[in-house]
């Protein structure tokens, strides 16, 4: 599993010479980027307290607990880790919320467990599905989406069952 | 859609503490977990400048484009009938090839552009702009499953919880989201098929 340690490097090498070949200011360009992304950082931060805090109290009062002990039965039948549920839960709905519940799953249990890897590849391999509906559609006069929802939600599922599978079969 | 979960996740957790009996366990959280959200926030916003800083040198330096250029030929089969010269067809090329390079900022207002393009098509073959075409379906289906290259938060904060190789997860990722995509797809020309014969399109 050593190459995946070549792959950031590697990429960051390959961008900085692109830069070069292409005479780009890299310098002050990197720089205009950076700064475009703390403009968001500190976007998103008052959303991530608001979250964060409910969260943190869902889970205090043992309610999050009740909920996931309902549907883990069926994760488990599908070889889900039932501590990672909770992120499938909200994934599709926050993109805060679900940063928020992945870094109280991660304190939780190991980063290199079954769970704290199938949940980081659910972080990774899906999006925040009903947001990213409403912006698109915001942009257009469109108010009857038809079946978007219904494929937008069938790529969800199928990449919170195969964050498991692939976990499963790369690295177990 | 954001103040129902709130609110509601607030709500039944005062009912739930009150009904076990842990509020003060209620009260801790509420005033510790404010402070973590902001812990949380400095972890990831130097990685989060780290990569626009980069991501931007490729923007400048023409990846993008390159890239866009690559996905061309694909999209033939994803957007049948769409004509491969209008400004639709251009904008989703680097819709998707910023979504690829994991340019989220630079992606959503080059896709929004591409809504708005696809609904001058729309009307140019004069269907009802309050329905979705089959195109924009399509295209929303190619960003909520879009395709990262780097799952640049979750090995950051893996990284933060002490694991031993944050990037490990990196062949798993690619895998799972190209399988979720196609499965989208799949769902999405299904369904345009069928309205197809329909008459609705």
């Amino acid at each position: 599993m050593n190459y995946t340690s070549y792959i950031i490097p590697v990429l960051l090498a390959l961008i900085i010479l692109a830069g070069f070949v292409k005479k780009v200011d890299i310098f002050n360009e990197f720089i205009d980027g950076a700064g475009e992304s703390l403009r968001v950082g500190i976007g998103i931060l008052p959303a991530l307290i608001a979250l964060m805090t409910a969260i943190g109290m869902f889970k205090a009062s043992g309610a999050l607990d009740a909920i996931t002990g309902v549907i883990a039965p069926a994760a488990v039948f599908l070889g889900f880790p039932p501590e990672a549920l909770p992120l499938a839960l909200i994934r599709p709905i926050s993109g805060s919320g679900a940063l928020a519940t992945y870094e109280t799953i991660l304190s939780e249990v190991s980063p290199d467990s079954f769970a704290g890897r199938v949940a980081s590849v659910m972080m990774g391999a899906s999006e925040t599905t009903f947001y990213t509906v409403a912006v698109y559609y915001g942009a257009t006069k469109v108010t009857k989406t038809r079946h978007t929802i219904a494929a937008c939600l069938t790529s969800d599922i199928t990449a919170f069952i195969f964050s498991a599978l692939t976990v499963n079969l790369f690295m177990n | 859609m954001m103040k129902w979960v709130f609110g509601l996740m607030l709500l039944l957790s005062v009912v739930f503490g009150i009904f076990t009996g842990n509020t003060p366990g209620l009260t801790e959280s509420a005033l510790n977990s404010c402070v973590e959200a902001v812990e949380l926030f400095l972890y990831l916003i130097g990685g989060m400048c780290m990569w626009g800083g980069f991501m931007r040198i490729a923007e400048k330096a023409g990846l993008t484009a390159k890239l866009a250029a690559v996905f061309r030929p694909l999209f033939v089969i994803l957007f049948p009938g769409l004509d491969p010269k209008c400004k639709a067809y251009g904008l989703i090329c680097m819709n998707v090839a910023a979504n690829v390079l994991g340019l989220g900022n630079a992606a959503t207002p080059i896709g929004l552009n591409a809504m708005h393009e696809l609904e001058i098509e729309g009307k140019k073959a004069s269907l009802d702009e309050t329905i979705a075409s089959r195109h924009m379906i399509v295209f929303i289906v190619l960003n909520t499953a879009s395709i990262t290259l780097i799952p640049q938060t979750a090995a950051t904060l893996r990284l933060k919880h002490g694991s031993l190789s944050p990037f490990d997860i990196f062949p798993a990722v690619v895998v799972t989201s190209v399988i979720a995509l196609a499965a989208g797809l799949a769902v999405a020309l299904i369904f345009n098929a069928a309205g197809n014969r329909k008459g609705n399109r």
